[in-house]
């Protein structure tokens, strides 16, 4: 096949899409590029909301009942000073927006619905009517999420854990429809999620490209097909557990009331048993990202392929019996407590294997330090730094002082942020000329890549210190306690380094709406990278590829191999000597 | 480094903790470093310059099964270093004549004490709100319930942490090795008025307690009102002062 005639059955694609008109091509679209971008967009506004309740309870924190700047227009009563019911919406909304609506769509949404064909070769995803119908039961979920801001009492403010019965009564937060609320939404989203999750194991499965062996799919495919069974098997517990909440709130049903002889306990084995595997929902798709990265810019194979797919795999299972990690205290049998002690810490050595090989493919390499490197190597970083700090935590004695503590909420932030959303910004700049068919500006992005770097540090870090220093998560004012006022001077600097990092994003924004517009037109294949997509146009049309699909003849990171004269060696090139010439 | 950061210590199980939680420091520690430094090393060292050619290779086992089995070991061992604290904090319930209740509610802590008959449920019960006086060097027992929702007995001076979840009655137990007046705060989240749901657990020796006792828990023991309404006195104060 020759590049001519994939441009000209390109354009006849292209002349029959646009026959689709503007709303089947940018709204209702079935073209899983579309949707990725849908998925894109949602995820990045619903982060500017997350990001700045995260910046008002910052504000509380450091500087307590003070009024919020920005805020007084819209806490009237209060002159924008935060009261406690409000303060603990806001953590309540940060915690569940950043979760479901930034980092759901962006990584497993955007990426899992952008790279899954077409990495695979394949020229949509199986179902794609259904991929359609999953964003907008999405949208819609996020659409009923942000209406409970408006109702009166409130959005939910029972923490994003929503433990019942404090969620399950409406009297003990005095929050009442802003929880149902809460409910229906995750209802919804998780009813969106099952749709996507069964789209991407079925496409993976099943639509592979001639060649693309099970073991010569990019990782990142792996990380996404394991996600993607989590999802399916995870996120169904957390749609029964709030549709049983809904019930408790206004049908009277006492599954969590013990009042009605119902049993608070079962809120939270329900909840974490989703909860678990969600950490894992959120820290794949980055893990799989960043072993795509660093070998494309390290120009040498991923060290050690198979133990980084094994390695998921044994996350994945893993990940299903470690859940009461985040029980020791709660009540729940102390023996029980020691079993998932075991687990806790087994499930380390995955983690711990995957650094290594992280490692493994930065020796003897020629690291080239571009933006989306940058972000994939924070992220490595950032994890291992989150991994060590859950060591903690897996101890039960320790975690009896530090469960609640400010030292999980710096763990969690070194995971999800540190790991997860790195790992979604590595992924943005990667493939931001694929997706949208021109180049991210660097200079910019090195703007945007430093101070969030060092920000996030300065944000997180100290966390961990006022965590072994005693303060309790979710408190209102630490000043109300004596033995946390010889610490207040660290909020202080937290809160000044999260409203620098709050402003670390402007670049970010500027760089992605101006290089969607003005940016250099992309090449096919800006990075020199060996996996699929990059034999596609930029941005590619609908359905792919011209008459014929690539065919795969190796594994995905033949970087530097002594085969090939370049320093890469595409996956669809047929061996020297095999039938046909060598394509270009 | 890390005792500047952590409150003091003041309970005989807490010693046990700290050793663990400076173990896991040290271990984390020195393989953050390496693992720091040998990234630091590899990004300067094997950066892309005109002439440079990467190494190809797909990977070592040995090295594989090395760093596989390194941190396995370790976990495992650390699994084991953690097991007897856990089952002495958490699984075994020393012998003891000193018992309190305490009953979280919204957003206070009650104590109660048995009286003189040494039962609960009797007459002479004398509850206190937000306060808990126990004698060093003693084990003290709880009875922890909760009449609402979830709450979190934390003395961060004891290490000692235990969720109170209503429709249960959860036995802890803690031995205060130095007197002193230790914050008792609530650790989960239980509503609006979370923050600053605290009390004071007031540790004294042998005979302040004995004095301490005598004028509060027997003297009143006699008076008619039940425990009950004295409990909900101050609550109503603190709402009204609101």
């Amino acid at each position: 096949m020759s590049a001519s005639s994939a441009t000209a059955h390109a354009h006849d694609v292209h002349a029959g899409h646009h026959e689709l008109g503007f709303v089947r091509t940018y709204i209702f679209s079935t073209d899983h590029k579309m949707i990725a971008r849908q998925f894109l967009f949602m995820g990045l506004f619903m982060m500017v909301l997350g990001g700045l309740l995260a910046l008002i309870v910052r504000w509380q924190l450091a500087w307590p009942e003070t009024a919020v700047p920005g805020l007084g227009g819209i806490l009237k009563e209060t002159g924008g000073i935060l009261e406690p019911s409000t303060y603990n919406m806001a953590f309540t909304m940060h915690a569940t927006i950043m979760i479901f609506f930034v980092i759901m769509p962006i990584l497993a949404g955007a990426f899992g619905n952008f790279c899954i064909p077409l990495m695979i070769g394949a020229r949509d995803m199986a179902f794609p009517f259904l991929n359609m119908l999953s964003f907008w039961v999405t949208f819609s979920a996020g659409l009923i999420m942000l209406s409970g801001f408006f109702v009166e009492g409130g959005h939910a403010a029972a923490g994003w854990t929503s433990y019942a019965p404090l969620s399950a009564v409406p009297s003990y937060t005095g929050v009442n429809w802003g929880q149902n609320i809460w409910c229906i939404s995750l209802f919804i989203m998780g009813v969106g999620s099952m749709m996507g999750s069964i789209n991407y194991i079925t496409t993976i499965i099943n639509m592979r490209a001639p060649g693309m062996r099970l073991f010569r799919m990019p990782l990142v495919i792996w990380s996404l097909f394991i996600t993607a069974i989590l999802l399916l098997l995870a996120l169904p517990v957390l749609t029964s557990g709030v549709a049983m909440l809904l019930f408790d709130r206004t049908l009277g049903t006492s599954w969590f009331r013990p009042s009605g002889g119902g049993e608070p306990l079962l809120w939270q084995h329900l909840f974490w048993y989703f909860g678990h595997p969600e950490v894992y929902i959120l820290i794949l798709p980055a893990m799989g990202i960043a072993s795509e990265i660093l070998p494309v810019f390290c120009r040498k194979p991923i060290f050690g392929y198979h133990a980084m797919a094994f390695s998921m795999i044994g996350i994945a299972f893993l990940s299903w019996i470690v859940y009461g990690h985040h029980m020791f205290v709660s009540g729940m049998s102390p023996a029980l407590g020691m079993a998932f002690t075991v687990t806790t810490m087994i499930i380390a050595v995955p983690s711990a294997i995957k650094t290594f090989n992280w490692l493994g493919t930065m020796w003897g390499a020629r690291i080239q330090f571009t933006v989306p490197m940058l972000n994939a190597l924070a992220f490595v970083s950032m994890f291992v730094i989150g991994g060590l700090s859950g060591i903690f935590m897996a101890s039960t004695p320790v975690d009896i002082y530090i469960q609640d503590t400010y030292f999980i909420v710096a763990h969690i932030h070194y995971v999800v942020f540190g790991g997860s959303i790195f790992g979604a910004f590595a992924a943005i700049y990667y493939w931001f000329p694929k997706m949208f068919g021109r180049m991210t500006n660097t200079a910019l992005g090195h703007l945007h890549f430093w101070p969030t770097f060092v920000f996030f540090n300065l944000t997180f870090f100290p966390m961990h210190i006022i965590g072994v220093g005693g303060q309790m998560r979710r408190i209102y004012n630490p000043m109300q306690y004596e033995f946390l006022q010889h610490q207040q001077h660290w909020n202080v600097i937290i809160t000044y380094s999260a409203l620098a990092l709050g402003v670390s994003q402007i670049p970010f924004v500027i760089n992605f709406f101006w290089s969607l517009f003005a940016g250099k037109k992309a090449p096919l294949n800006p990075w020199n990278a060996n996996t699929l997509e990059w034999t596609a146009p930029s941005p590619p049309p609908h359905l792919n590829w011209g008459a014929t699909l690539p065919t795969v003849y190796r594994g995905p990171y033949e970087y530097s191999s002594p085969e090939s004269r370049d320093d890469f060696l595409p996956q669809s090139t047929p061996p020297v000597g095999a039938a046909g010439a060598r394509r270009h | 480094m890390l005792d500047w950061w952590l409150p003091e210590n003041v309970s005989t199980y807490g010693r046990e903790i700290d050793w663990l939680f400076h173990l896991i420091y040290y271990i984390t520690g020195v393989t953050f470093i390496l693992v720091f430094v040998t990234m630091l090393a590899f990004l300067v060292m094997y950066r892309d310059r005109p002439g440079r050619k990467a190494r190809y290779t797909h990977g070592n086992t040995t090295l594989e099964i090395v760093w596989t089995v390194v941190p396995a070991l370790i976990l495992v061992i650390l699994t084991l270093l953690s097991v007897p604290a856990w089952s002495k904090i958490k699984m075994t319930m020393p012998e003891t004549d000193f018992v309190v209740q305490v009953t979280a509610k919204q957003f206070n802590w009650q104590v109660t004490y048995p009286g003189p008959d040494g039962k609960f449920g009797t007459a002479d019960d004398k509850t206190l709100l937000d306060e808990m006086h126990v004698p060093v060097n003693k084990v003290v027992r709880v009875i922890l319930k909760s009449q609402d929702v979830i709450h979190s007995f934390f003395v961060p001076n004891f290490r000692m942490k235990q969720d109170a979840v209503p429709g249960r009655e959860i036995r802890q137990w803690f031995e205060a090795t130095k007197p002193g007046k230790y914050e008792w705060p609530c650790a989960e989240l239980c509503g609006f008025g979370h923050s600053g749901m605290r009390g004071w657990i007031y540790v004294h020796t042998p005979d302040e307690y004995g004095k301490w006792a005598a004028e509060n828990l027997k003297a009143e023991a006699a008076a008619p009102a039940t425990a009950e309404a004295k409990a909900d006195d101050p609550k109503k104060e603190e709402k009204a002062k609101k």
